[in-house]
């Protein structure tokens, strides 16, 4: 059986506390009385997955069996998340191939040979062909990629996106003319945390820069709260209203999967347990990849870290109607991330992983480490933040100047020019997004090679502004001081000195909550 | 008699300074200089036209360290003769009448010695009024010298006395301070980039370099054109600060000359093959270069969009790669000193007078050395980006 997340209150008897820090991470000693959030263990997962596959596709909620909404002749598509779920990512087979194979094979049997598979990547970076051959399987690829049936969805083609019209708030709905002019459109989700899936996968994932921006703005995003919480989370409001326009146009099987806490495996399965439980073999693994990473070369250990790959077990899988099983998915990933809290503090600190959504096989830069953090981790709750109004939030990471001109060619401008002007999202957003979301050479490299769109920059800010309208202070422990100053806040260089710098806002006596994540959880906030 | 600062040849320091200059900057300014102070005859004023100037201030233009440091091409030792005073932004006192000036007017130099000054027939530049075109510059009864300050007879700005022709000379108006009137010279070099650029209402341009050329550059753009964004490429932190103040719209450091060019004229941006330089298609409509160095040369030629124009007011000193000027079928267009008929019909120096008396210049003199310290002041000269120094001068009088 597998035990829920608690919080620990750190006493003289607790140990040094494992926080992630980048590629790397740290052994940290906590004041007395912090409370530690720690993520729930992997629930048991589903024993059978193809078993659990056929009977979601055969016994859908509200909607026909899939075998019943196949015919010869129609126009099926197939859309699925892209590479920035989960993470990390899951060792094989995928759990997107394994269902996408299922419909497929139960398109043949219906007689079906119009087909194409898209990759739900919006305006994230073209995935590579090896990427996308590892989310669907060989035999997958082999059948549709070389003939153009398996590619990814490109915002910026005018050509093949399709006006749905506008929903009561005047909001645009243009998605992919093939999903749009689709007789069935099937969307295969991995549901890694509380904000995936839903409506967002379909009006958000096929959805072009116009669609967007009407959620992926300052404003919307500020009053989001959380992201991890659809239903008081203004950006998936706006969404679900875009997919009850998209559901009048296009025919919906929604096909949702959850994943458990299992994602540390084999040398590095010590982070996923509890430190005074680590065994002695734990221990040596944690000194050996802990003195390993400090000396090795940034290139190795970048490699090592992006080779990790997840053990997680499929929790459950519904599929049908879009409301309903999103509904049953949300139930599952509460089961495994929710941790109740009680109360709010004065600070709270987070360590940011190597990984996040939008640096899978690539680099975590500033802007992205400020997402992860503010955006994702700070977001990590359901009722109220972890840490009160004005109170200070300290993060662990790196923070180098460091970025991929391969894949975030925009955030090097944006935080050269953008940031260099304003921190303000709604002042940044006047001022700079529309020039960065139509500059021509941004949309060639998104288009054209692997880069994120120009204004997904813009996006990533936007995505902390309800922590920096939230927080009275942010400090980043052992960052590059001058990228964090950059980006509008402070580096010190230890757990001590953070809370020396925060305690003109906080005091000198902070009540503390550390989020032990990852595992992922979910802090419910009372 | 005078003390002065004297240029003389000596092949031995010049390879010394070629072959140890880049590793060892010291020697450079110290005994690798080709320079020495002296006790020399003062020059003669015994033509028409001419008369003995007694220097205030005298800046030490980026020409002066060429020649002193071996930077300077070959090209130019036919249009110079040794050994000389060196020393031609200056701000002087003439000592006796000159024509309609009186004894003990407050006057600034144009510097280029014209068929006017060496008496002979005026050429065809001369003649059209583009003074900075001579071709007689080596003739007539002055030693040959591109400039005074580069001319044997003349003496010049680093000696307590020197001399000058009516033709060169402009009055400083009584509100103009030293400070701001030695400046005059290189401003007119500004004021004759900036109209030789041609630009256009709302076009873009880039200043590459931010020492007292991009910067009086940047101003001058500012001031008589209508340019739209003017990028500056400046190192230092008082050099993206000046910049700003004299009217750069945006201001970058040199490794984000392409990022930011780039971002600004929504160019593509291209990485040839084996870490050669990168290039853009597109980019900003004129490129000035204000530093001369071959990579500086090479950037602005590879941000400059297709058919733009390319101004060189530096002095080059070494071979940059012409690809992009064949490719892209830029316009490369030289800027020598300043004329006397500019394309806005007045000479470049009574534009640079005004210039001089309303610019944000206060504190662009930055260090002021006597001649007997002029090892220090070259070596200020040579770090005064760093030390976020525009101009240093030497203070004549207290010598």
């Amino acid at each position: 059986m597998s035990r829920p997340g608690f919080v620990l209150e750190v006493d003289d008897r607790t140990p040094p506390l494992l926080v992630h820090n980048g590629e790397g991470f740290l052994l940290e000693r906590f004041p007395l009385g912090t409370r530690v959030v720690y993520p729930p263990e992997a629930l048991p997962p589903v024993r059978d997955v193809e078993e659990a596959i056929q009977n979601a596709l055969l016994h859908p909620l509200e909607s026909e069996p899939l075998p019943e909404l196949l015919r010869p002749g129609m126009r099926l598509t197939i859309a699925f998340d892209d590479i920035s779920l989960p993470l990390p990512p899951m060792k094989k087979p995928d759990i997107r191939q394994r269902i996408i194979e299922a419909v497929l094979t139960m398109a043949a049997d219906a007689g079906v040979d119009d087909v194409e598979l898209i990759s739900a990547n919006a305006l994230h970076r073209r995935l590579t062909p090896n990427e996308l051959r590892d989310i669907v399987g060989e035999r997958v690829f082999r059948s549709f990629f070389p003939d153009g049936k398996l590619y990814n969805f490109d915002a910026e083609d005018a050509e093949n996106l399709t006006h749905l019209g506008q929903t009561r708030h005047g909001e645009d709905v243009e998605i992919s003319k093939r999903a749009a002019e689709s007789d069935l459109l099937v969307y295969v989700n991995v549901n890694l945390v509380a904000m995936d899936g839903g409506h967002k996968s379909t009006s958000i994932g096929l959805a072009s820069y116009k669609s967007l921006k009407h959620h992926h703005n300052s404003h919307t995003m500020i009053h989001s709260r959380s992201f991890m919480d659809h239903k008081a989370s203004k950006m998936h409001h706006s969404a679900w209203r875009m997919g009850e326009i998209l559901t009048e146009h296009v025919k919906v099987f929604q096909i949702e999967t959850t994943l458990n806490n299992d994602i540390f495996g084999g040398p590095l399965e010590f982070l996923q347990k509890r430190e005074w439980e680590w065994s002695i073999k734990d221990q040596a693994s944690m000194l050996g990849a802990k003195r390993g990473l400090a000396l090795a070369p940034a290139k190795a250990r970048r490699k090592i870290f992006q080779d990790v790959r997840a053990n997680y077990g499929l929790t459950g899988i519904h599929a049908g109607k879009i409301e309903p099983v999103h509904d049953k998915t949300i139930e599952n990933v509460h089961k495994q991330h929710l941790v109740e809290v009680q109360g709010q503090s004065d600070v709270a600190i987070m360590g940011v992983p190597f990984v996040g959504p939008y640096n899978v096989n690539s680099v975590m830069n500033p802007i992205l480490a400020a997402c992860m953090g503010l955006g994702y981790y700070f977001n990590s709750y359901r009722g109220n933040p972890i840490v009160r109004k004005d109170g200070a939030v300290i993060l662990y990471h790196p923070v180098d100047y460091e970025f991929s001109q391969l894949h975030h060619p925009s955030y090097v401008d944006f935080f050269e020019e953008v940031l260099s002007e304003s921190t303000d999202p709604a002042t940044i957003e006047a001022k700079f997004e529309k020039q960065y979301a139509e500059d021509p050479w941004y949309i060639h490299l998104y288009r054209t090679s692997y880069a994120y769109h120009g204004v997904h920059p813009f996006y990533m800010w936007y995505w902390i502004s309800h922590a920096l309208d939230h927080c009275g202070d942010i400090v980043w422990v052992g960052a590059n001081r001058k990228t964090v100053e950059r980006m509008g806040f402070r580096s010190a260089s230890t757990l001590q000195d953070a809370l020396e710098m925060v305690s003109h806002s906080v005091g000198r006596s902070p009540s503390i909550t550390y989020l032990h994540n990852p595992p992922h959880l979910l802090a419910d906030v009372r | 008699m005078m003390l002065a600062l004297e240029m003389y040849r000596s092949p031995a320091k010049f390879l010394a300074a070629k072959a140890v200059g880049s590793r060892i900057p010291g020697v450079l300014t110290g005994p690798a200089a080709p320079l020495r102070l002296v006790t020399i005859n003062e020059p003669k004023a015994d033509r028409d036209g001419w008369a003995r100037i007694r220097p205030i201030l005298s800046g030490i233009c980026g020409s002066d360290l060429g020649m002193v440091t071996g930077h300077t091409k070959l090209y130019f030792s036919a249009l110079v003769s040794m050994p000389f005073v060196p020393g031609h932004e200056i701000v002087g006192e003439l000592l006796e009448d000159c024509e309609d000036l009186p004894k003990g007017t407050r006057v600034v130099m144009d510097s280029v010695l014209t068929c006017a000054a060496r008496g002979v027939e005026p050429c065809e530049s001369c003649v059209a009024g583009r003074t900075n075109r001579c071709d007689r510059i080596t003739v007539g009864h002055v030693a040959p010298g591109l400039q005074t300050g580069f001319c044997q007879d003349t003496g010049g700005g680093w000696g307590n006395v020197m001399v000058a022709h009516r033709s060169q000379l402009y009055a400083v108006p009584d509100g103009l301070s030293d400070e701001r009137a030695v400046l005059t010279e290189p401003l007119a070099g500004a004021v004759h980039t900036a109209l030789r650029a041609k630009v256009e209402p709302g076009q873009s341009v880039l200043v590459s370099g931010a020492g007292a050329v991009g910067l009086f550059a940047t101003l001058a753009l500012r001031e008589l054109t209508q340019a739209g964004r003017i990028t500056v490429v400046a190192k230092h932190p008082k050099q993206r600060e000046l910049a700003k103040a004299f009217g750069a719209s945006d201001v970058v450091a040199p490794d984000e000359v392409f990022r930011g060019v780039r971002r600004a004229t929504g160019a593509f941006r291209l990485k040839p093959e084996l870490n050669a330089k990168e290039f853009l298609l597109g980019g900003v409509d004129i490129a000035v270069d204000a530093v001369g160095s071959k990579d500086s040369i090479d950037t602005v030629l590879r941000v400059t969009k297709a058919g733009g124009r390319v101004v060189l007011a530096g002095m080059p000193s070494t071979g940059a790669d012409l690809s992009p000027v064949w490719f892209r079928e830029l316009e490369l267009t030289g800027t020598y000193a300043s004329s006397r008929e500019e394309p806005n019909d007045r000479p470049a120096f009574e534009t640079a007078l005004e210039i001089a008396a309303k610019a944000p210049l206060d504190g662009v003199v930055g260090a002021r050395y006597p001649l007997y310290r002029w090892r220090e002041a070259l070596d200020h000269a040579q770090s005064a980006g760093r030390l976020g120094t525009v101009k240093v001068a030497f203070d004549v009088r207290a010598s």
